[in-house]
């Protein structure tokens, strides 16, 4: 659910929106020069044939009718001939009118394909730790919020103003032709109008930040209460709750009903300050014109009086654009912080190729071998080595921190033999997840090296690391689209057979078998209408297909029954076969036949060995394995 | 329906009764002014008579006024109305919720409760403000426009029915393609921002695979379609201005030609044909806004229906006519319990339960997922009313007691389990009110949080954040339970509450129970065999049966199920190495 947006309006917004308002405003004339050109010269006639109508107003009653009534001659032909004129030049403005909206649409439309396809392209690339330092919601209401308030921006604000702005300077100039000192009148009402706006909009400014602040506190109590409320029943905690909320509920119906109230002021007080100003203008026009001053005729006040009309609305048009602009730079700037973010660095460029044996030497070729070799290439002497892909992992003193000065791993030292099982095993908290997360470098370690077949991995290029490593997270997440889809995920080529296979190998094969639609079924809600264990199978099946020389496995089984997680187990047994493993669990049974397990505390390895050897040690794994309580 | 809804107007009724009257004022004293200005053109300047102009200009004058009095009234009750409606909608719905029991909001589910709550109630008072402030003045001020345009002159007010006519019928025609359109347009919109959700919560998993090309080709596809699709509905849309000035500017010529020709004739003034001009936009506003309007109120009836929803309901758990307050102790007794969660679902979640829990026992239950041993418990404390049988807790049946004196004595300590924001010591006394500090403390020593709080900067006087999300899945846990102990129950429920509590801390908090509360029934779900090893007797659950319920050793002889999970859980040794499904590892930085 997107919650609404907060957005003060400050001083500085302006001064500090100026350089934004300037990159939205490249951005756009960069891609639709050509189309913004367009659009402006038909807005320019547009404007100048609305004008143009108006003032058929003064000639239909100075040229036309008040000679005809003094002379009593009644030849409508000349009429006819100047209505059939404006009539061109009506068509002319309406035609503009439909223009210009019809390319705005594209452009609009355009600009926003672009941003959301620049920002999630971007967005792809940012480093695990950005998704980490920054709330999801907010990463999603850029997508939503902040991209609506430029579309209203492209779409509405940038044509009206332009509009409105070239509407005002025309009107005056057609006003100041007409009469002078009625246009100073006119002019003078504006200014009182623009007071007064100022004076409304400041203190329905103020109370709509109350407003919006109540708002959130508010939604945000409803949010929580709506989570908590089968927490609430239990607890009878039901009065408790009602008087809180009666509590908040109530400060928001004050800002509420204060922010609406003077936002609901301004139309009336502008539009009455507009009648006033037509009454005024009206009757100083009248007096000139009944004694002949300035030149005023009565066809002349009838046009300045409809254009006394036409000259408010654009003027209450741009002020209320400029609120939108504001809120839409807010918008822009977000949206361009995420685009500035700093992506993910890849210095890597060791990567990894298929190969075939040729005397025991790797060989790069095209096709799938089911070998693959790292592939060097030497600067220095501009020679490319082969070197194959093994599976040995190191780590050499491996320290790391997710924030600076707060070090959550120590020392780490481990050696994974080419098909070795290594598990790891320790409290929460320990650091488990955080060991596989480097090793595949969503992380950058702070002090240490970590070897890959000898290479330190930040030689290598992060897409064929990633790639020669199979994860399964903790945390099972699928994609919206159907089973075989998600299944496809870790081989996008996969054939329906080896889609089948990889589901068979993972021990999922016989439940999706029974789902509806078999491997079409679509799941939709990170498989929403799938158990969790079905879910970890089909996570596993993924992995599987992409047949990974390495593999890490961050088990998280605590939903999981005994009998799906016996499935589940059989899976991964099976998928392990023959690689190098790395394991996070905490059945025992997956433990115990480990070539090597660590026992983590607070980051740093505290006992290693074989299942017999740290048993005959008899520490902390001891005490753990034979269910001896570990006083604190 | 609008009818129930209109009944939480409540004390606003005033308001919301003014407010149109306040805006039909204005719309009168914005059709007296042209009638004023033609006046002066005509009667004023025509004659010559300055006494007049002025005359009239000050009549003018105080219409404005008087309109800027009746328009700013009207905005002011509008507003009131409007949020004093949308804050009676959002406290009866509260209200009501609360009295929901878990069967009503299983129906509605939390996510959709908060929609309703916030969004819908939002939707509502817009549209209410909006109906109160221009429902009645936009089609008054059409129908007085027009009736001036008539009694000015008749003949040329069929350019105006003729314009209104044609406008009208573009409306029809286009506002159902539209609204069709639009409606595609935001179903595909919503696809696009789900396809962004997921990606960003399965970010690791799309670097893990090196898939970041693919997902974004993926999104480029999509934002593509929805580009297509816009500039088609957007295509349709745009049409409508043009339709409108072209309308205008033809009234606008039609007038001036018939006009001219009855001025010249003498069947016209000057003045009244300026006056027409006048009308000529109020009439096409107005027709703009009832069109916005109607727009706008088929937009809030899906939400006026969904908070009427919310406030029919009805709880389903009630309390009995002459309820008992005491539950005398901590005794529990099921007979032939058939229990469902929907009346009409023909296969029972738990089917012909017999059971006989002695006050003071402590009793696991163990079973695979979905074998109800959650729903078993739940019928304790009469979250779920069994469907037939009975549940007996101190001998008396459910259903007989006062329910909150019932959850006073049965204390939960559910799965899915929250803190809300605000202290440690805040939360703590959500299981009673009136709990001393030293109280307090005693309840997390049992639960074995005392470690961590002590640990904290602030102690117990630490601020929990929404969701309880600054302390660990274990810590959360703990809390909970030294919660649910402050309410000194005879009866405590703990519903798999320790799974992210390492081993041996599970271990010391069962021991702290059999110490320190002896007297209370503990019933303790647990998917480790080590959580419920050491209970007096452990029920064994298969697919909404009890299928063994014995001691260890018994169980262990006797169950098939029990020896397997056993088996397959310990190997050998007894206890697992960690507590899995804890969150707080990845994010140190959090």
């Amino acid at each position: 659910m997107a919650r609404p947006q907060r957005k003060k309006l400050t001083k500085e917004d302006f001064t500090a929106n100026k350089e934004v308002m300037g990159r939205v405003f490249s951005f756009l004339l960069e891609r639709y020069k050509i189309r913004f050109i367009l659009v402006f010269v038909c807005i320019t006639i547009s404007v100048l044939c609305n004008v143009r109508g108006t003032l058929f107003m003064q000639n239909l009653i100075d040229d036309y009718i008040v000679p005809m009534v003094q002379t009593g001659n009644h030849d409508f032909g000349p009429l006819l001939r100047a209505i059939l004129q404006v009539a061109c030049f009506y068509a002319a403005g309406v035609a503009a009118t439909y223009v210009y909206n019809l390319i705005m649409i594209y452009i609009s439309q355009g600009a926003l394909r672009e941003l959301r396809d620049q920002l999630f392209e971007h967005m792809e690339k940012l480093p695990i730790r950005y998704f980490d330092s920054n709330a999801h919601g907010d990463i999603m209401s850029t997508y939503t919020n902040d991209i609506d308030t430029l579309r209203q921006l492209i779409s509405q604000s940038i044509p009206q103003i332009f509009n409105s702005t070239l509407t005002i300077v025309a009107v005056l100039i057609s006003m100041i032709r007409l009469s002078l000192p009625l246009t100073g009148i006119t002019l003078l009402m504006v200014g009182v109008m623009l007071v007064v706006t100022g004076k409304i909009a400041g203190l329905s400014g103020k109370y709509f930040i109350q407003q919006q602040k109540d708002i959130a506190t508010v939604n945000g109590n409803i949010e929580e209460m709506m989570n908590g409320q089968k927490v609430v029943k239990v607890f009878n905690h039901e009065e408790e709750a009602i008087a809180k909320f009666d509590q908040l509920n109530e400060q928001l119906y004050d800002s509420a009903s204060k922010a609406n109230t003077y936002a609901n002021v301004l139309m009336p007080a502008n539009a009455q300050i507009g009648n006033v100003s037509y009454v005024l203008i009206a009757v100083f026009g009248g007096v000139l014109a009944l004694n002949g001053w300035t030149g005023l005729t009565l066809g002349k006040l009838a046009s300045f009086l409809s254009f006394n009309k036409s000259f408010n609305m654009p003027i209450n048009q741009v002020s209320q654009q400029l609120n939108f602009i504001v809120m839409a730079m807010a918008g822009a700037k977000r949206i361009f912080a995420m685009i500035d973010e700093e992506p993910e660095l890849d210095e890597g460029y060791v990567t990894l190729v298929n190969a075939r044996d040729e005397d025991g030497k790797p060989m790069e070729c095209k096709n799938h071998t089911g070998k693959w070799a790292w592939k060097h290439y030497h600067q220095a002497d501009g020679t490319t080595t082969y070197q194959w892909q093994q599976g040995e992992v190191v780590f050499d003193d491996v320290d790391f921190a997710y924030v600076p000065e707060k070090t959550v791993l120590h020392n780490i030292k481990l050696y994974a033999k080419p098909g070795q099982k290594i598990a790891f095993v320790g409290a929460t908290g320990a650091g488990k997840t955080t060991i596989t997360n480097l090793i595949n470098r969503f992380y950058d370690i702070a002090d240490g090296k970590i070897r890959y077949d000898g290479i330190n991995i930040n030689k290598i290029k992060k897409a064929d690391l990633r790639r020669s490593l199979g994860i399964v997270l903790q945390d099972t997440q699928l994609f919206t689209g159907t089973v075989a889809d998600n299944i496809r995920y870790g081989k996008l080529d996969a054939t329906d057979e080896e889609v089948k296979n990889a589901a068979k190998l993972a021990n999922a094969h016989s439940f999706i078998r029974r789902l509806p639609q078999g491997y079409d079924t679509v799941l939709t809600g990170n498989g929403a209408n799938l158990s969790q264990g079905q879910r970890q199978l089909l996570a596993i099946a993924r992995a599987a297909i992409a047949d990974p020389p390495v593999l890490i496995l961050d088990e998280a089984t605590s939903s999981i029954d005994t009998r799906t997680e016996k499935l589940v187990q059989d899976g991964m047994d099976r998928l392990m076969h023959g690689r190098t493993t790395f394991v996070i669990a905490h059945r025992l049974s997956t433990i115990r036949n480990s070539d090597c397990i660590m026992v983590l505390d607070q980051g740093r390895i505290i006992e290693r060995g074989n299942h017999d050897e740290l048993i005959n040690e008899g520490g902390k794994y001891y005490q753990l394995y034979t269910g001896k309580l570990v006083n604190a | 329906m609008i009818k129930k809804l209109l009944s939480h107007v409540r004390e606003y009724k005033g308001a919301a009764i003014l407010t149109p009257l306040f805006m039909l004022l204005e719309v009168a004293m914005e059709m007296i002014i042209p009638q004023f200005m033609a006046s002066i053109i005509d009667v004023g300047i025509g004659n010559g008579d300055m006494a007049h102009i002025f005359r009239v200009g000050i009549f003018m004058l105080v219409t404005a006024l008087i309109g800027l009095f009746a328009g700013v009234m009207g905005g002011k009750y509008g507003a009131i109305a409007s949020a004093g409606f949308a804050k009676n909608l959002r406290s009866a719905m509260f209200r009501k919720i609360q009295t929901f029991s878990f069967k009503n909001i299983d129906r509605f589910s939390s996510s959709s409760l908060i929609t309703r709550l916030t969004t819908d109630v939002t939707n509502i008072q817009n549209a209410f403000q909006m109906i109160l402030r221009i429902g009645m003045r936009a089609p008054a001020s059409l129908i007085v426009a027009l009736v001036m345009a008539i009694s000015i002159s008749p003949k040329l007010s069929l350019v105006y029915v003729g314009a209104l006519v044609f406008l009208v019928i573009m409306m029809i025609i286009l506002l159902p393609i539209t609204h069709r359109v639009f409606t595609q347009v935001f179903k595909k919109y919503d696809e696009l921002n789900n396809s962004v959700q997921e990606n960003v919560s399965a970010i690791r998993v799309v670097k893990a695979y090196v898939r970041e090309k693919y997902e974004t080709e993926k999104f480029h596809r999509a934002t593509t379609n929805i580009y297509n699709m816009f500039i088609r509905a957007e295509k349709i849309m745009v049409v409508a201005m043009p339709i409108m000035m072209g309308t205008i500017y033809v009234v606008i010529m039609l007038l001036s030609w018939f006009g001219a020709k009855d001025v010249v004739s003498g069947e016209l003034t000057v003045g009244k044909l300026t006056q027409l001009m006048t009308y000529c936009m109020n009439i096409l506003m107005s027709l703009m806004m009832v069109a916005m309007i109607f727009v706008m109120l088929t937009m809030s009836v899906a939400s006026a229906d969904r908070i009427v929803e919310v406030l029919d309901e009805e709880p389903d758990i009630r309390d009995p006519e002459d309820p008992v307050m005491e539950v005398s102790d901590g005794s529990v007794v099921f007979s032939h319990v058939n229990f469902g969660y929907h009346e009409t679902a023909e296969d029972y979640v738990l089917s012909d339960i017999d059971l006989h829990i002695d006050s003071g026992e402590t009793i696991g239950i163990i079973g695979g997922t979905g074998s109800a041993k959650t729903s078993l418990v739940n019928l304790i404390s009469r979250l779920y009313d069994v469907n037939s049988g009975s549940v007996k807790v101190g001998g008396r049946d459910v259903r007989e007691y006062d329910v909150q004196a019932l959850r006073d004595q049965v204390s939960v300590v559910l799965q899915k389990n929250v803190l809300f924001s605000g202290t440690i010591y805040e939360n703590l006394r959500w299981g009673d009110k009136n709990a001393t500090d030293e109280e307090c403390r005693r309840a997390c020593k049992l639960a074995c949080a005392d470690e961590f709080i002590d640990r904290l900067p602030d102690g117990y006087d630490t601020y929990i954040e929404q969701g309880g999300t600054n302390v660990s899945g274990g810590q959360r846990q703990r809390l909970c339970i030294a919660r649910a102990l402050l309410k000194k129950p005879k009866i405590l429920i703990l519903d798999d509450s320790t799974s992210a509590v390492d081993t041996a801390t599970d271990a010391r908090i069962r021991r702290a129970f059999r110490e320190e509360i002896p007297g209370t029934t503990k019933i303790i779900i647990a998917q480790r065999i080590s959580s419920v090893e050491d209970a007096d007797r452990i029920i064994v659950m298969d697919d909404g049966r009890i299928n063994g319920f014995d001691t260890h050793e018994n169980l262990l002889k006797n169950n098939e199920i029990y020896r397997d999970v056993y088996e397959s859980q310990t190997g050998g040794g007894s206890g697992d190495f960690d507590s899995p499904g804890s969150d707080d590892e990845r994010g140190g930085d959090r």
